[in-house]
């Protein structure tokens, strides 16, 4: 992966990192750790306590936290804005995220159908 | 035919650049693509995994074989990992070789832990007979937790070759740049295990 | 030999005598790619270009070099995946009643597999990664791609796949499974010998290299286009190269994840697509076809941008509707990411999922329709020159309507379950890979290759190959269009019904035909080749072309550009030469460029052999050669050395040469 060659010249290696460097603070990275904390405990006290006595309203909180801790992890551990590299992270990452709902809802929504088509007596007699 | 081409002539832009200008690098973008396309493997993975998750074959549930508290104990060595990566960044910035390796150690210590408790996790599921040919849910489990243990160990190995290249080497400028990429990579294996700790087990024993 | 079988199986696993040169048709191929292998090993030998082939071919990161090797890879893999196709076709011409033809099924099983896997992966995919690889570069106005090591490293691990593929021509067999290995049939219970465990490692050990080089691509396009190039000025052959690349990333990664379950049900008794334990085939199939479908615009996509480049320079207009053309590859992209159940509306997942796939893939259509107009507009009131490229792309634009349409009609649920696994399906993507890829191939080849040779390519032999191709094409697909609808299925080698005969001799004929048109080929370039003093372009612009690429030599200097151009026009050059650009002849400098470094190949070498020991179960050539591969690649990054300088002595004298050569020719 390290075989840029069009990297200039160790001599201006302090201009070349602060280019193109997203920065990091540590500010930054011990808010990012606070949250992330909070947002790990919170799910794994609602599952380990079962504090909710319901397993729908659960599933649903624990993603939510899944998907807030993974956007404060992008922004305060990866670094990611709307700068950086000219907005082409961001814009990949934009589609990566599209190329993945497509890809695991797509798949969940198909195979539900067939299932519930060509194995109904399965659907029942699935357990959970 | 005027030798001054270069240079903008009445009516005519400049056609070419005479100064070579800095050229950019592409790596960090480019690992960020590669990044975005190993996200996809997890993604197929994970798809695999919702499909087979209720498949037990008859074999232990999901609830009667997860170790909740031991993953949050993974978890935590994970996430802390994370920091100390991070610690180690910022030193790499304020160009501090000595912390920087100091934080690299730890963090590699860390990420070692964490293999090392997945590792006791899948031996003990094996000795209880839920190894990854018990069902097709167990065999999605091993793959999907088993490709994310094997990105972390990567991690650690390409961790050990930069602090082996720093020590030598020093904070030059290929070597901060490599750091960058690993430690884009590194926390990207963290988000990848948000995914897993949140769908593969607190969803799965629920 | 080993009076100790448990030795022989430690050494050679499941690999024994039998397993060598196993049909006698196979000992005949061997015969003559040994004589061949021996006489080029023999040349090589004997004018001692050992040392050359290392040091300039072999070891080279230079985009140009690669892209031509990734060429030939492609041109002989294709020749060999046409000599499948005319087995088949003549099996299929013959076999009905009591003949039984002369291919039995486990053997016609291979080659039809194997026509499927080579033309895909190995002849098609290695052509446009050729092709981007050599023209990206020039019309963005780059010296290289980002990472030229990388580059150098992708096309050998594609190399080397195909090496594995054609390894089991002679050693063992290739999977019988059709080309995408549907389980339960490729799960060991069905499928145990080696063909399929060829099939998963040849694709995994190529599938790296293309996902490599779609992040290289990607990363070119975006870091490395020259000053002013923004994205609405990049030539189109780089907007195609770039939603193509963007689509390698994306698919790619699906392909290596699934085949790796495919992987682990074999090789470790998992149960993802088995029988039994809860394992589900389809799966399977809808995670390959989440890889497959975009698979099929990988391929096209560039093609489209080759017409785009070939008709608006051959009819001296700019192209009709750039930003809609944009805009409809960005939108056929998205697109490609939705359709995938339309490969198996038989599944069964019912009314509402099929009717949403059905809608998407009629969707596509809108968009290429759109390319197709904009194409032909671009034509209307152009002064036409009928040279091989544009006759190529005329031939394209008749054809590919034509497997447009038919690919409509499979898009409906209803008429699919009629259709589905016919001849009618075969026919149609032949119709669209075929007239789509391979004609666009053709007038790309016949575009680029004086830039990157320095000659043309000869004509009279271009247009009899012309006039082979697509009328074979017509007469040996036609006829399956006709045989699916009457409900003929496909991959049967034998035949009862008398009556179908006549249809399957005149597929066999065009075939014949379209053998010509290779053959034809072949000859157009050793033609060409004796001929290249009379084909020389000394120009560098021998079709007064419109982007960049004709704006440097023919062949381009490794360094490509000894200043970085900048960009005012999507049309570069046409703009450079409209307004009076005068060629730089000093003020040059020194030129950065990575060093060669052979890495890439031993790294693909030792992933034969390790994907050879995976495959015969060898345990410890796999364990041997994994661990080497790591050593290496680590290796690697210990040096820190890969850069040097083209001294500016060695950049005057090549300018300068050209800047007599462009007087000569005044």
């Amino acid at each position: 992966m390290s075989s840029d060659a069009h990297a200039s010249h160790p001599a201006d290696g302090h201009h070349a990192i602060a280019a193109d460097a997203p920065h990091g603070s540590m500010k930054g990275y011990l808010t990012g750790f606070v949250l992330a904390v909070v947002l790990t405990v919170i799910p794994f006290w609602l599952v380990m306590g079962n504090v909710l006595d319901n397993a729908v309203a659960t599933s649903i909180l624990v993603i939510v936290f899944a998907v807030v801790q993974i956007v404060v992890h992008m922004i305060y551990f990866l670094h990611l804005d709307t700068a950086s590299e000219g907005g082409w992270n961001m814009l990949a990452l934009i589609f990566t995220v599209i190329m993945v709902v497509i890809g695991i809802v797509g798949s969940l929504w198909v195979m539900y159908h067939l299932n519930l088509n060509m194995m109904p007596g399965m659907m029942t007699a699935r357990p959970g | 035919m005027s030798t001054e081409s270069a240079v903008q002539t009445a009516g005519q832009p400049a056609f070419y650049v005479t100064e070579e200008e800095h050229a950019h690098s592409s790596t960090l973008l480019g690992f960020w693509i590669y990044i975005m396309s190993d996200t996809l493997i997890f993604a197929a993975l994970f798809a695999t995994f919702g499909v087979l998750r209720h498949r037990y074959a008859g074999g232990p549930t999901a609830a009667e074989v997860l170790d909740i508290p031991g993953v949050a104990l993974n978890t935590a060595m994970l996430l802390i990992s994370s920091i100390t990566c991070g610690f180690a960044m910022l030193e790499m910035q304020k160009r501090n070789k000595g912390s920087t390796l100091f934080w690299l150690a730890v963090t590699g210590l860390f990420g070692a832990a964490f293999v090392g408790l997945e590792l006791h996790e899948f031996a003990t599921m094996i000795a209880e007979g839920a190894g990854p040919q018990r069902s097709a849910f167990l065999s999605a489990f091993f793959t999907l937790v088993g490709t994310h243990g094997t990105h972390v160990t990567i991690g650690i190995i390409w961790l050990i070759t930069l602090m082996v290249q720093v020590g030598r080497k020093g904070l030059v400028h290929e070597n901060a740049r490599r750091l960058m990429c690993f430690s884009m990579f590194w926390h990207f294996l963290d988000v990848i295990w948000i995914g897993v700790f949140s769908v593969v087990y607190l969803l799965g024993v629920l | 030999m080993f009076s100790n079988p448990d030795l022989w199986k430690f050494i050679f696993g499941r690999l024994t005598w039998q397993d060598i040169l196993p049909e006698t048709i196979v000992v005949y191929t061997f015969i003559v790619v040994a004589i061949g292998g021996v006489a080029i090993v023999a040349a090589i030998t004997y004018y001692r270009k050992w040392g050359y082939l290392w040091n300039e071919w072999i070891t080279s990161i230079d985009h140009k070099k690669i892209g031509a090797m990734y060429m030939i890879l492609g041109l002989v893999m294709f020749v060999r995946g046409f000599s499948d196709a005319a087995m088949m076709r003549s099996q299929q011409a013959i076999a009905f009643g009591a003949n039984q033809g002369y291919l039995p099924p486990h053997h016609y099983d291979q080659i039809f597999t194997a026509h499927g896997v080579i033309m895909i992966f190995f002849a098609a995919m290695p052509l446009i990664t050729g092709l981007m690889n050599f023209v990206v570069p020039l019309q963005i106005g780059a010296r290289d791609v980002a990472f030229p090591f990388l580059n150098n490293f992708s096309f050998w691990m594609t190399a080397a796949g195909a090496v594995i593929v054609m390894i089991s021509l002679f050693v063992g067999v290739f999977a019988m499974t059709g080309w995408l290995a549907y389980p339960p049939l490729s799960e060991l219970p069905y499928s145990p010998d080696t063909g399929v465990d060829y099939y998963i490692w040849g694709l995994q050990v190529a599938g790296i290299g293309t996902l490599l080089s779609g992040v290289n691509m990607v990363a070119t396009i975006i870091k490395m286009r020259a000053p002013g190039m923004s994205m609405m000025k990049m030539p189109v052959f780089t907007w195609t190269a770039l939603c193509t690349n963007i689509l390698i990333v994306a698919a790619f990664p699906v392909l290596t994840a699934v085949l790796a379950l495919l992987a682990l049900d074999r090789y470790a008794g998992t149960h993802f697509f088995t029988n039994t334990g809860g394992g589900d085939q389809m799966m399977y199939v809808n995670l390959i076809w989440i890889w497959g479908h975009p698979e099929v615009y990988i391929l096209v996509l560039p093609c489209f941008g080759v017409y785009s480049e070939v008709v608006a320079t051959f009819c001296g207009k700019r192209l009709f509707g750039y930003a809609s053309m944009v805009y409809a590859t960005i939108v056929i992209t998205i697109l490609s990411y939705l359709v995938w159940l339309h490969h198996f509306f038989t599944m069964g997942s019912g009314a509402s999922v099929n009717s949403f796939f059905g809608i998407t893939t009629m969707i596509i259509s809108i968009p290429t329709g759109a390319k197709i107009f904009n194409w032909l507009f671009t034509m209307y009131k152009g002064r036409i020159r009928f040279e091989l490229p544009m006759m190529w792309s005329v031939a394209f634009m008749i054809t590919f309507v034509i497997g447009g349409m038919t690919g409509v009609m499979l898009a409906v649920p209803p008429a699919d379950f009629v259709l589905h696994n016919s001849l009618f399906l075969i026919a149609h993507f032949h119709n669209v890979i075929i007239g789509g890829v391979l004609f666009g191939i053709f007038a790309a080849i016949n575009y680029w290759f004086p830039k990157a040779f320095g000659f043309k390519l000869d004509q009279f032999w271009g247009k009899v190959s012309f006039w082979l191709w697509v009328p074979g094409f017509y007469l040996a697909f036609m006829p399956l269009y006709v045989l699916g609808l009457m409900g003929i299925t496909r991959r049967l080698n034998h035949f009862d019904d008398p009556s179908l005969q006549i249809w399957f001799v005149i597929a066999a004929f065009g075939a014949l035909l379209i053998g010509g048109g290779i053959l034809a080929m072949l000859v157009q370039i050793g033609v060409s080749i004796a001929r290249r003093d009379q084909l020389r372009d000394v120009t560098g612009d021998p079709w007064d072309g419109r982007t960049l690429e004709w704006s440097t030599s023919s062949p381009p200097p490794e360094y490509n550009f000894a200043f970085t151009p900048i960009v005012y026009d999507h049309d570069a050059w046409w703009d450079m030469k409209d307004r009076g650009y005068v060629r730089p002849r000093e003020g040059f400098r020194p030129i950065h460029m990575p060093k060669n470094t052979g890495t890439g190949a031993i790294l693909a070498a030792l992933a034969v052999a390790f994907a050879f020991g995976m495959i015969w179960y060898m345990w410890w050539l796999a364990a041997v050669s994994f661990v080497a591969m790591i050593v290496v690649a680590i290796g690697h990054t210990f040096n820190y050395n890969r850069d040097f300088d083209i001294p500016v002595e060695t950049v005057v004298a090549t300018e300068g040469e050209r800047t007599a050569l462009l007087a000569r020719h005044a």
